[in-house]
């Protein structure tokens, strides 16, 4: 871009370096990277270093500072897209696209890009192509979208099927994404739009809100579960002369969709979700962080947040409140699963690194700018609305005795219905694994990469926070899978990329883990192998936040429920076995100087 | 009673935890009260003479001679202790790990801006052991029992240790000696 376009664009963001992930963006949708030049002028224009520039643009999959290519494939590296058939996708991109693995193809012409889920498990494999979602594709499909690509198409004439169900196909959409909604439940049922802030909201104080959702004792959808009307009071108690509520729907743990299913059909209850939270927190303005894989959602958000303005339920006086005001605004990320933990969120929406900041101070002290700021999932917003409408007593009644309300869980993998279903706590997995028609099922992932993996004898399990917790992710595996291949190492290759590398333990062990794993797989795994992993895994306690604490969850847990399914694979009557090939380590040398290597 | 025998060695380290080694000061005197030294720089025994009960090997292994001297250890001692940071990690000498080694011996030998090679002769005496590939930890190459981490491991960690592992006694470290940051 020219020195001018650029100093338009920063302008245009108050030469303010907080909006730099919105700068970057602008740049992006222009010409795909930001060039050296580009870094040069931003950092004379918003006062960051060049070097800070750099790290930033480099933390985010989305960013780049090279072309990725006219068009860019971003191909779901996830275990779901994997056994729908991701490898022969790839192939045909690679053997009849001349694209390159994570590169662009020498015309110029494509990028082809691994990308970790971008939650479309219900639907895979899927790919995003310029920021547009392509679902369910097959060989034909690829080589279909090749053709298109190398004839110049424009993105929206390479669908070959109609929009999708529901509010997919609104004209600010126009996305051929599938709901999948399997069952619904009070969240998911058809409601009026901000009937509750105008009906209840607006003959009620805050204290009174707040006393509501404390009584339903709702805790938090996002995975972590912290009770929601407790997060709500320390943030109104928290000095500030602002406040924030956050809208947290960078739905980035794999296999989990139902924010995606939400955003799309209930905006409206999300959006006064986060009004009703800042009524009872004292805050005046929100922020919608919307992951970068849902980016063909934004217009349409922005246009129901635009209509919602002009309707009166956002700005001065929402519904009619008075002495309250409250508007809000979407922040798109960038690519960065590390970014959905709060306090990487609001690093990322200040324009910085997602790294997620050492606590206390808790973001409900000192959040966004250092104001106190309430973070929730879209699906924690969507429940309060309801808890509202229908009062605290009634969600209480709901679910299990320590569990409250409804879930809404995603479900992926080997099963004939994947989709949303909303269930209320306490069905075991079996009923589930009935519900949604899995046959032979061999392993079940609960909660994502960072839950447990659940084997058959613990079907009888049950879905609530005290037992099977999830945030949203149930991954189902058949008896056709292998525990180790097909699941195991392609979720600490996810935690492995998606560590911010902040704190060493969660820098390193997974990767010593997963090296581990190679060498079991190559049939030189000892006993004194399995007793490492679950050594080192143990030290990942030590770690920051929560993506370090459960990253070597999924060998914890394999180890745990599967066990066989590594002993089968060690080497008996030894505890150790070097991985280290003296032949080959010192091949390189001798040849370089002309001699023979050893033996 | 025999003295339970010692020995030691320094791979690809730079002999700081040796150096760490002789710093428990006074004590030296009492360690060899206790133990008996076999090969080791420290009294420069260069050859076993006898099966011994504890090899500390400091640094790791980055050529064919480092991989035959930890194995030799492997074979003749009864307990192996990895020592400090570039025996447990591979430490300094694995940030090479990410270079190809022809790079590094063309940037030691050839290309280095204060080099002069004339006739860009790389060392390749048959006497000299082989560069490996990278810089590998001791327990990745032969079994390790225990490991002592630190750069270098704190004289009073590798007393403690010593004195724990002679006695047959479990102790409990103290966390302070064990704390890097
Ligand atoms: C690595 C990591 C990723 C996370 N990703 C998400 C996410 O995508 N969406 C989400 O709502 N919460 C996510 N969380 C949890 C948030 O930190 C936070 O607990 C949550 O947004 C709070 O909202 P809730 O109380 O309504 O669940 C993540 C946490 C970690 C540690
Ligand atoms: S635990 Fe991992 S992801 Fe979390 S802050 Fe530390 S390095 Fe970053």
């Amino acid at each position: 871009m020219t020195q001018h376009e650029l100093k338009i664009i920063c302008e245009k963001n108050h030469f303010d370096r907080h909006s730099l992930m919105d700068i970057l963006h602008e740049i992006h949708d222009h010409q795909g990277f930001t060039t050296e030049e580009d870094i040069r002028i931003l950092s004379e224009n918003l006062k960051i270093s060049e070097i800070d520039l750099r790290q930033t643009i480099s933390f985010y999959h989305f960013f780049a500072c090279s072309s990725r290519g006219k068009y860019t494939i971003y191909l779901n590296n996830s275990a779901i897209s994997n056994l729908k058939g991701r490898e022969e996708i790839e192939k045909v991109f690679i053997e009849e696209g001349g694209c390159v693995k994570n590169g662009v193809s020498p015309d110029g012409l494509i990028g082809l890009y691994e990308t970790p889920c971008i939650g479309m498990s219900d639907q895979e494999p899927a790919a995003l192509i310029n920021g547009r979602i392509f679902t369910n594709l097959t060989a034909f499909r690829a080589k279909e979208l090749l053709h298109n690509m190398k004839k110049g198409l424009p993105l929206e004439d390479m669908y070959t099927t109609v929009y999708g169900d529901g509010r997919n196909a609104h004209p600010e959409m126009k996305s051929i994404v599938r709901n999948n909604i399997r069952r619904v439940g009070p969240l998911l049922r058809p409601s009026e739009k901000m009937q509750v802030l105008k009906n209840q909201v607006s003959q009620m104080s805050p204290e009174q809100v707040l006393e509501q959702v404390k009584l339903a004792e709702l805790r938090g959808r996002g995975g972590a579960g912290f009770p929601t009307g407790l997060k709500w009071q320390f943030c109104r108690m928290a000095e500030g002369k602002k406040k924030y509520v956050f809208c947290n729907a960078d739905e980035g743990e794999p296999g989990t969709f139902k924010d995606r299913v939400l955003l799309t059909e209930k905006p409206e209850d999300i959006i006064e979700g986060m009004i009703i939270a800042g009524y009872a927190i004292g805050a005046q303005e929100g922020v919608l962080y919307l992951r970068y894989e849902y980016k063909y959602m934004k217009n349409y958000l922005e246009y129901i947040i635009q209509t919602l303005r002009e309707e009166g339920f956002l700005g001065k006086n929402p519904a009619g409140i008075k002495g309250f005001s409250f508007d809000m605004r979407i922040q798109l990320g960038a690519g960065s699963y590390v970014c959905g933990e709060e306090s990487a969120l609001i690093e990322s929406t200040e324009g910085k690194r997602g790294e997620p900041r050492s606590r206390p101070p808790f973001p409900v002290e000192k959040g966004y700018l250092g104001y106190p700021t309430v973070v929730n999932n879209v699906e924690t917003f969507c429940a309060a609305v309801k808890i509202v409408q229908f009062g605290g007593d009634w969600y209480n009644s709901l679910g299990t005795d320590e569990s409250k309300g409804t879930k809404l869980v995603s479900v992926s993998g080997d099963c004939r219905y994947p989709g949303i279903y909303e269930l209320e706590w306490g069905f075991t997995m079996r009923d589930v694994l009935e519900m949604v028609g899995a046959k032979e099922t061999r392993a079940v992932q609960m909660g994502g990469p960072s839950g447990e993996l659940v084997n058959k004898h613990q079907f009888d399990r049950i879905l609530c926070y005290s037992d099977l917790a999830t945030g949203g992710s149930i991954m189902i595996f058949d008896r056709r899978r292998n525990v180790i291949e097909d699941v195991v190492v392609n979720f600490m290759e996810f935690f492995i990329n998606e560590s911010c590398g902040s704190c060493v333990p969660c820098r390193n062990i997974p990767k010593l883990l997963k090296e581990k794993l190679d060498k079991i797989l190559s049939g030189k795994g000892t006993s004194q192998d399995l007793a490492d992993m679950e050594r080192w895994g143990a030290m990942m306690k030590i770690n920051r936040c929560g993506l370090g604490h459960t990253a070597a969850h999924p060998i914890l847990s394999s180890l745990k429920n599967f066990r066989s399914h590594y002993e089968r694979k060690l080497r008996k009557h030894t505890d150790f076995i070097s991985d280290v090939d003296l032949l080959e380590a010192s091949k390189e040398a001798a040849e370089y100087t002309n001699r023979e290597p050893v033996i | 009673m025999n003295k339970p025998v010692v020995a030691t060695a320094s791979l690809a380290g730079c002999f700081g935890c040796h150096m760490s080694l002789l710093d428990i000061d006074e004590r030296l005197v009492e360690l060899i009260d206790l133990v008996e030294f076999n090969k080791s720089p420290i009294d420069d025994i260069k050859k076993f003479t006898k099966d011994v009960d504890i090899g500390l090997i400091e640094g790791g292994c980055c050529n064919t001679e480092n991989v035959e001297v930890l194995k030799e250890f492997r074979k003749k001692c009864k307990t192996l202790i990895s020592l400090g940071e570039c025996a447990i990690m591979g430490g300094l000498p694995a940030l090479r790990n990410d270079i190809t080694v022809s790079e590094c011996l063309a940037e030691a030998y050839l290309d280095g801006p204060t080099t002069v090679n004339e006739h860009r002769i790389l060392p390749n005496d048959e006497e000299l052991p082989i560069i490996l590939n990278k810089v590998y930890p001791c327990h990745e190459v032969v079994k390790m029992d225990y490991f002592l981490p630190g750069c270098p491991p704190s004289a009073d960690l590798i007393w403690e240790a010593l004195v724990a592992l002679i006695t047959g006694e479990e102790k409990e470290i103290p966390y302070a000696l064990i704390k890097y940051d």
